[in-house]
């Protein structure tokens, strides 16, 4: 098993990250969609991500990702400045996006595979297969698996490059509440496992509190960083803690306040999460 | 939508039932009764008829009807044989009757009229006396045939790919094959005469153009539908350019392909028999000709047997190579 205590993950670091797309209403405009995004993840954090959708959660993991180059702004990791897709940044989105003409074991190789280091690692994929317990479904093909599956094959699948820092793009947004229960623990197990810096978007708080150090709170259009919560409960955390509870709470309210503020300075549809 | 952990993997196929030997001697005594029935047609039929023209038609329903009745202890004994021949009998007797109608109409009642319309018992003397030369046809028609297609679908492949992945290609290059792609191979035929050395190297040609139309066309169109996802999370997994487009874009893209390499395969068939009609002094279309210029419909008929049996056998390979590749598509889609 991997199960290695240092972090294997590095800093992120956001200074002022601005994107805009253009307007597909009226192609000469553009849509300012991120604006003055600061943050910064210290090594092996988890961080959540929450916020309504269209507040452009998902735009600012594909700039991290380096699928979309920013209008101005800083990404780095570590000290280095983000330069387009790497190995070293993993991404899982909402759909697990397993190739379907792999099977599940070539699926979590295709990493190595891409970078030419498969004949090198080759036991390393032994490894991962355990790590998500999938080695009875190595000879799968993707169509084969349910959603929970699925998604560790595409954990595995990112983590196997050993990321610097792992995006996850709603991860568990498609997956029933009990599936998506047992998969939270099964993420929380990899990272405090690997380390690797994480974060996280979801849409839904409990998760946000369940897993995370920090929440970020993010409003809409466009979108920037609202509040940064700490969440300071031991782990393993109890989901009907009362201090769990407590926060939920507060978040809740929060959002709520957020909503009215926003309506008196005539930003009038911002919706609740 | 896919839920839950415990929905598991359906990897083998479902037994199918087993066939009872009763119900299997039931269509086994149908299947030899209608042999029966047109072995005894084509006695009747063929008694005013040369006998040696009618030998070999006699020849070949005795046996099959002789395998009919042997099998039937056979397949008691064995259920592979059964289950095999269960399958089989309802077209085999199906082929008989429309065999001995077909004789019965021809050589029967001459209701289509001779020469052109001869029985089977004609056609099955031709080919048997006439193999040589059918072979030596087919042969040759494999080989222009192999050369054109591999030809069309290796320049097909390479430019359905580029104007697929290379957006400046595809802008210059589109327009291009959409003007000149649709014209008919076979309507190049006189320039081709002109132009070329030898109508065995404009018959290639003719036929490799006719196959890389279409190849191209699915190629490129599947090839720049390659779901974005995919080559997003290809590029996060650290793939280079040669990955995104060998290991991502055609994959992706391989069902595409595969409708355009059948397409393509229609449309070598049918530029093969023109060039062959036309030009190239052998093979099945030229047969077809010359045995239609002597009016031996017999030979004709032949020919188009062959053909038959030559242009499945080809599918049915291409159809075999399709489900190897494409294996992880079962049970995705409906083939």
């Amino acid at each position: 098993m991997v199960m290695t205590a240092d972090a294997e993950g590095s800093t992120l670091q956001l200074r002022d990250v601005r994107k805009s797309f253009p307007d597909p209403d009226d192609p000469v405009n553009r849509r300012l969609v991120l604006s003055g995004i600061s943050i910064s993840l210290a090594t092996g954090e988890l961080v959540s991500l929450i916020g309504p959708s269209g507040c452009g959660k998902s735009t600012l993991l594909r700039l991290i990702a380096g699928l979309e180059t920013p209008d101005s702004g800083d990404l780095l990791i570590g000290t280095e400045a983000i330069r387009g897709p790497s190995a070293e940044r993993g991404l899982v989105f909402q759909d697990p996006n397993l190739f379907p003409w792999l099977t599940v074991r070539r699926n979590i190789e295709a990493g190595l595979v891409a970078r030419g280091l498969l004949q090198e690692k080759k036991t390393e994929v032994d490894e991962f297969m355990r790590l998500v317990e999938l080695q009875a479904f190595a000879n799968a093909f993707p169509h084969h698996l349910s959603g929970g599956m699925a998604q560790r094959v595409a954990l595995a699948r990112a983590l196997i490059n050993h990321p610097k820092v792992l995006l996850l793009d709603e991860p568990l947004g498609a997956l029933d509440a009990f599936t998506r229960m047992r998969m939270q623990d099964e993420v929380l197990r990899l990272w405090s496992a690997r380390r690797s810096t994480t974060l996280l978007v979801t849409h839904d708080i409990d998760e946000a509190i369940y897993m995370s150090d920090r929440i970020m709170i993010m409003t809409p259009r466009p979108g920037r960083i609202d509040q940064i919560i700490p969440v300071e409960l031991e782990r393993p955390r109890h989901r009907s803690n009362p201090q769990f509870l407590q926060l939920r709470g507060e978040i809740l309210d929060l959002l709520h306040f957020a909503g009215g503020e926003r309506m008196k300075s005539g930003n009038a549809n911002t919706p609740v999460v | 939508m896919r839920n839950g952990d415990d929905a598991t993997a359906a990897i083998s196929p479902p037994k199918p039932p087993p066939v009872s030997v009763a119900a299997s001697l039931r269509t086994l005594s149908i299947f030899a009764g209608s042999v029966a029935l047109a072995l005894l047609m084509h006695l009747i039929i063929s008694r005013n008829e040369p006998p040696l023209e009618t030998r070999f038609y006699t020849i070949f329903l005795g046996s099959v009807f002789a395998i009919a009745v042997i099998t039937a202890p056979a397949q008691i004994f064995l259920p592979r044989l059964r289950r095999i021949r269960q399958n089989l009998h309802p077209i085999l007797t199906a082929a008989t009757l429309l065999l001995c109608l077909w004789e019965i109409v021809t050589s029967g009642v001459r209701l289509l009229p001779l020469p052109y319309f001869p029985g089977p018992a004609k056609v099955l003397h031709s080919l048997i006396s006439d193999r040589l030369l059918l072979f030596d046809s087919t042969w040759h028609s494999l080989l222009l045939l192999l050369s054109g297609y591999a030809l069309g679908v290796i320049a097909g492949l390479i430019t359905g790919l580029c104007i697929g992945w290379s957006p400046p290609v595809r802008y210059w290059g589109m327009p291009l094959l959409k003007v000149v792609g649709p014209i008919p191979a076979t309507a190049w035929i006189p320039l081709a005469m002109v132009v070329s050395p030898s109508t065995m190297f404009s018959a290639v040609a003719l036929i490799a153009l006719a196959v890389w139309f279409p190849v191209t066309m699915l190629t490129a169109s599947g090839i720049s539908n390659t779901r974005a996802s995919y080559l997003d999370v290809a590029r996060t997994l650290g793939a280079g350019r040669g990955y995104l487009i060998f290991r991502v874009a055609v994959p992706a893209a391989s069902p595409n392909i595969f409708i355009g390499l059948f397409m393509g395969l229609g449309a070598s068939f049918l530029t093969l028999v023109v060039a062959e009609t036309v030009g190239v002094r052998s093979g099945l279309g030229w047969y077809v000709s010359w045995a239609q210029g002597w009016a031996e419909y017999g030979k004709v008929f032949a020919a188009l047997v062959i053909m038959a049996a030559f242009f499945s056998t080809i599918m049915t390979v291409l159809f075999k190579v399709r489900d190897r590749m494409l294996v992880w598509q079962k049970g995705v889609i409906k083939w």
